[in-house]
């Protein structure tokens, strides 16, 4: 069986700036795998393209086997997406969210109301299940978001950066609805910018210039690089940039 | 709101989407009384007329026995800057026709043997009819005549006292003269306007705004899915409002309603869809709520009141501005609801109005489709 996430020399372009430049990868099903990098390294940009939201300048990316800049309509049907904004509506209560996106999704009223329930149970939300969402603590919606994004049970699911501006316990109950899905064999990539989170994924990448600069288990990076932790590796990996960037400022 | 069917029935995408957008206009209850009283008030509030200079006055000459006195004052009106003759005719039949097309102004009826009487000193009679939809551009074009045949008059050494020109006034389709009549017809176009292309930039580039577009974007809804199920709640609003407005002219002011309901309800549906079309297009070429509302208010409000002949005649406005109104929808829809309200004329009189509005909403909505797919590329 192909591999859930399939990139191949996958580049975007905008005029002369190459957002994106000629990145391959895969990630196997079940995989929990970590897009990491610093902010306007290119992961949005790469992203986007797997998600449909944005056409690939050249090269190649499947996502749960199917091509996305000639089949995307299949791949918006087989996956999940948490954007770093909140993605669920605040007027509508938790239930009508459900509905709503469970609508969308094209499952029947009965997979809604039996998945619905399950969902609200899953994550301790009976007495607010009829109260609007504005109501919740940002804990709770952003574990709400990535449950629905889940509710048609798609075969990959990205989440970009869905633990911003959490609690730290909220954090460690958020990873363990990850890997619960992981468990089922969702395939999940998740960009993050705490580096303590990234130890918890399967495997990392980490994005420089719009290139991936480093790739394997977070040990194997960390070894890679004679790094006591992943943060070494990222200050090592970012900072000559940074350095770039200050000189000629 | 509760949704229908049952047990195991597959709700299809748009379904949900539409009732999701429902509850959102349900939720926000001051932003509903508001668009519902809306019309309400407006038609209370603008019962009143507003004055105007009128420049091109098209005139239908009825001349049964045309001799030397009629041929100088037709000559006369001709020659005056501010009129165009349309027609001469022999009977007055011909009168009727071109007004309900909208192709003469006024008609200057000369009765028989006008010359003789003149030259004998009896006293002879002239009658002037106007069409009194429009009240006010309606007497004001009246007295222009009236001034030029006065004028004549005076210099056939006709004695001022004992007037032998009599200019009668006969309105038609209006002749209360009630300006109120011809303002509902516009307060029906600027309360769709508000309703359909305002609210739905606004609800549109909130999405944008917040995100939740994005998720919808990656979502199976197709580009069309979104616009349409935006858009669908506001066009009921839209039909909320028009009934109002016209159960309130009718019980407050009396305004008289001589053509099709029917035909006015679906030609307000036409009229919203390019509202909405628009509201969608403004939204997708902003990226904030606030430009979205800005530009909506300056993208349809303004043209759509004071370039649709709704405020000012579009007679009275510049010749070089006056092809610039043909891009307002509300200038063609005022047309229509004027013509079914005050003159009762049906789609054979309307059609070409209908066209453009058809054609105006084919190419905005292709426009918002487009410009939604133009995000993904």
């Amino acid at each position: 069986m192909s591999a859930a996430i399939d990139v191949h020399e996958m580049t975007r372009r905008f005029g002369n700036f190459t957002a994106v430049d000629a990145i391959t990868f895969d990630v196997q099903r079940g995989e929990v795998f970590g897009f990491l990098g610093a902010n306007g390294a290119g992961k949005t940009t790469a992203i986007k393209m797997l998600i449909g939201l944005l056409a690939p300048t050249s090269g190649r990316a499947s996502v749960a086997g199917f091509d996305v800049a000639t089949n995307a309509e299949s791949v918006r049907r087989h996956i999940g997406y948490m954007s770093q904004r909140f993605s669920l509506y605040e007027d509508l209560t938790v239930r009508e969210n459900i509905t709503l996106y469970g609508g969308i999704y094209g499952l029947t009223d009965d997979e809604i109301r039996e998945r619905g329930k399950a969902l609200i149970g899953g994550l301790h939300l009976e007495r607010a299940a009829g109260a609007r969402v504005a109501s919740l603590p940002l804990g709770w919606k952003q574990k709400l978001a990535f449950s629905v994004a889940l509710l048609h049970r798609p075969a990959v699911v990205f989440l970009d950066e869905p633990t911003g501006g959490v609690d730290p316990i909220t954090r460690r109950q958020f990873w363990e609805i990850i890997y619960d899905a992981a468990e089922g064999g969702t395939t999940i990539l998740v960009t993050t910018h705490y580096l303590d989170e990234a130890e918890y994924c399967d495997r990392i990448s980490i994005m420089v210039d719009g290139r991936i600069a480093a790739m394997g288990t977070p040990s194997e990076v960390k070894g890679r690089f004679g790094a006591a932790s992943l943060d070494d590796v990222f200050t090592e990996l970012v900072r000559p940039q940074a350095v770039a960037v200050a000189q000629h400022a | 709101m509760r949704e229908s069917g049952g047990g195991g029935g597959r709700r299809s995408a748009l379904h949900a989407f539409v009732i999701k957008e429902l509850r959102h206009i349900v939720r926000d209850r001051q932003t509903l009384t508001i668009l519902l009283l809306l019309p309400l008030a407006m038609v209370v509030l603008f019962g009143f007329a507003l004055r105007n200079d009128i420049n091109d006055v098209r005139i239908a000459i009825v001349d049964a026995s045309p001799d030397a006195a009629t041929i100088a004052l037709r000559n006369r009106l001709s020659g005056n800057p501010r009129f165009s003759i349309v027609t001469v005719a022999r009977t007055t039949d011909v009168v009727e026709p071109l007004f309900r097309r909208g192709a003469a102004d006024i008609a200057v009826v000369f009765p028989v043997g006008f010359g003789e009487s003149l030259s004998c000193g009896t006293s002879t009679r002239l009658l002037l009819i106007g069409d009194a939809s429009d009240p006010n551009t309606a007497s004001m074009m009246a007295a222009y005549v009236n001034a030029v045949i006065a004028s004549y008059a005076a210099d056939r050494g006709v004695n001022r006292q004992s007037v032998q020109i009599v200019p009668q006034f006969r309105m038609r389709y209006n002749p209360t003269l009630e300006s109120v009549n011809l303002f509902v017809p516009g307060l029906i176009a600027l309360v769709l306007m508000l309703v359909t292309a305002l609210m739905t930039a606004i609800s549109l580039s909130r999405e944008k705004e917040r995100g939740t577009l994005e998720i919808l974007l990656v979502s199976p809804l197709r580009p069309w899915q979104i616009i349409v199920g935006k858009v669908m709640p506001y066009l009921l609003l839209a039909f909320a409002n028009v009934i109002t407005a016209l159960v309130a002219a009718w019980l407050v002011f009396h305004v008289p309603f001589r053509g099709s309901v029917v035909l006015l309800l679906g030609s307000s549906v036409l009229f919203a869809m390019v509202g909405l079309a628009l509201g969608v297009l403004i939204a997708a070429l902003t990226s904030s709520q606030r430009a979205a509302m800005l530009g909506a208010i300056v993208v349809t409000m303004l043209p759509n009141t004071l370039l649709s002949g709704l405020i000012f005649p579009i007679s009275s406005l510049p010749g070089w501005l006056r092809p610039v109104t043909y891009l307002a929808p509300a200038r063609w829809f005022i047309v229509i609801a004027r013509g079914i309200m005050l003159k009762g004329v049906g789609m054979s009189y309307l059609w070409k109005e209908h066209v453009v509005l058809v054609v105006m909403l084919l190419l905005l909505f292709t426009a918002a489709v487009k410009s939604f797919k133009a995000r993904l590329a």
